[in-house]
């Protein structure tokens, strides 16, 4: 599904996120990407969904070669790719049900497909009976299930988060974990960063860790 | 949008999916059809905000449009003037006003005359003293300075230039007539300043158009700053171009629908309270005027030329900020 190949990055600042980064995660595998804050986690996240593009080696996501993907289709790249992001991202000048059918209305669905299409995903995340409140209302927790049932209502075959836990007490994290894997379990293949070490430790998924831009196992 | 029917009801999974891929068009015009409406809405939230921009606008469109409409008019007039190619005829102090009379009378045979209208230095004196106002200075006189006139108005078949020329030296050579008036140039002064007129106009017209689309622009960017976040959302969840622009394009047609609207009421009033001063102005003249108004096709087509002007600024502001708003 992803396949990095001697990768590195740089940014305008000089500054060097990413030194020859070479990994592969398989159609339906799960990982776990970790290291300190400042590693390159979220480097490697913004270069599978093309926020960056690596100054160096070959990105291959879904047997495409973002190398040589154009900026015009780049929109649709992203719509493969669920991701569910740090701060939330959530539009707080609408209701939850209408964040989640962003991506929906995006891709041209129907009205009656995307109702029926959010209600599933807010229902994955036990949220269907909070889909008229403004996610301002919600708790942090709250926040970041709106967040992921936005990143799975069009069922990508990837799903990225980038410290989806972040500011989550251990059992609202252990839940949200659970999520992501039952999604592995129906065939999404999953990449989550997050350096919450003592959660990750107590799950049975392989790790790629990341120490000042170098990947240091993949086993 | 909420009152489709259910057609997918009861049908198996594989068959949903498929009909949800054909669904895609209706789901593209259906969020058109959506963004809208929602952008009209954002603007009727800020009533005062968006009708300030819209007055902005409509000045700037009514301004050129009321020069335009009156210049028609005017430039009608003129060639109703221009047109009936009067001319007068001043004649002999020796001609008695029976034989004035009768050479009048003489002259309608001709067919390149339609009528003539006798005036003895009587009558051109009492119209004089009206329209001069140096009656009392008149009264002075002791004898009547004025020669007795024929107005001739042309046969409609003649009343090229050259032709009237052609009839003014003729009626030159008939005896007892002393000079002969051809009213035309003041008519083409006229004309000459009208047509400046409206070059002025156009010119004006050129610059608050681009004004217009400057206010248009500066008002979208300011929105676009405003939903900075929203775009920062929507392109990463893989938004296209043409979905970050729709809104703010639509913004702009309502702007411009909204401006050429207000316009329209604006210059339909000036042109109300311009046409009772300025028919008794005209009413001193022959012919008929009347300010004609916008007319149906000017209307549609102002309105036409605003919203052009109001997709086109939202268009400048988008594709000059939006670009620079990516996802970091």
């Amino acid at each position: 599904m992803i396949s990095f190949d001697n990768v590195s990055m740089r940014y305008h600042t000089g500054f060097e996120a990413l030194k020859q980064v070479s990994f592969r995660l398989g159609a339906g595998e799960m990982a776990f990407l970790t290291g300190h804050s400042g590693a390159g986690k979220s480097t490697l996240l913004k270069l599978i969904i093309l926020m960056e593009r690596a100054s160096q080696g070959q990105v291959w996501v879904d047997e495409q070669n973002l190398n040589r993907m154009v900026s015009r289709q780049i929109p649709f790249h992203r719509r493969k790719i669920g991701v569910v992001f740090q701060n939330h991202q959530l539009l707080f000048d609408r209701s939850v049900y209408e964040n989640v059918a962003l991506p929906l209305k995006i891709g041209g669905f129907d009205g009656d497909d995307i109702g029926r299409r959010v209600r599933a995903a807010l229902d994955k995340v036990g949220l269907l009976s909070k889909e008229k409140l403004n996610p301002i209302r919600l708790s942090s927790g709250e926040q970041q299930r709106v967040g992921i049932a936005r990143a799975i209502v069009n069922k990508p075959k990837l799903l990225l988060a980038d410290e989806p836990t972040g500011n989550l007490d251990p059992e609202l994290s252990a839940d949200i974990m659970g999520l992501f894997h039952q999604f592995n379990q129906v065939g999404v293949s999953v990449l989550v960063a997050s350096h919450d070490l003592d959660l990750i430790s107590r799950l049975p998924y392989r790790r790629l860790v990341l120490d000042q831009g170098r990947l240091l196992t993949h086993g | 949008m909420a009152k489709q029917p259910l057609r997918n009801s009861g049908r198996g999974s594989a068959e949903r999916h498929k009909v949800a891929v054909g669904d895609r068009g209706r789901g593209y015009l259906a969020h058109h059809r959506e963004v809208l409406v929602s952008s009209l809405q954002r603007l009727l939230a800020e009533p005062l905000a968006t009708l300030m921009t819209l007055m902005v606008m409509a000045i700037a469109l009514t301004l050129p449009s009321v020069m335009l409409v009156g210049l028609q008019d005017a430039q009608g007039l003129s060639e109703q003037w221009r047109g009936a190619g009067e001319m007068t005829l001043f004649l002999d102090a020796g001609l008695s006003e029976a034989e004035g009379q009768a050479l009048s009378a003489q002259l309608v045979d001709n067919s390149q005359i339609a009528s003539t209208l006798y005036l003895s230095k009587a009558d051109a004196l009492a119209e004089f003293k009206q329209y001069s106002g140096l009656g009392d200075t008149l009264g002075l006189l002791d004898h009547n300075p004025l020669p007795a006139v024929i107005l001739v108005e042309p046969d409609a078949g003649y009343r090229q230039p050259q032709q009237l020329q052609q009839l003014a030296t003729l009626l030159e050579a008939v005896d007892g007539v002393a000079e002969v008036v051809l009213d035309l140039a003041w008519v083409d002064r006229l004309r000459a300043i009208i047509a400046f007129a409206r070059s002025l106009a156009w010119v004006l017209g050129g610059l608050l158009g681009l004004g217009m689309l400057l206010v248009v622009g500066n008002t979208i960017r300011l929105e676009i700053e405003n939903r900075r976040d929203e775009i920062v959302v929507v392109k990463l969840v893989g938004a296209t171009d043409a979905f970050v622009r729709r809104p703010f394009l639509y913004t702009g047609f309502w702007y411009g629908l909204g401006a050429g609207l207000l316009a329209w009421c604006l210059i339909q009033l000036i042109l109300l309270y311009l046409g009772t001063t300025l028919s008794e102005l005209i009413g001193l003249y022959p012919g008929s005027f009347e300010l004609s108004g916008l007319g149906i096709a000017g209307a549609l087509s102002m309105l036409l030329f605003a919203i052009l002007l109001g997709v086109a600024g939202a268009w400048l502001a988008v594709v000059r900020h939006l670009a620079a708003i990516e996802p970091r």
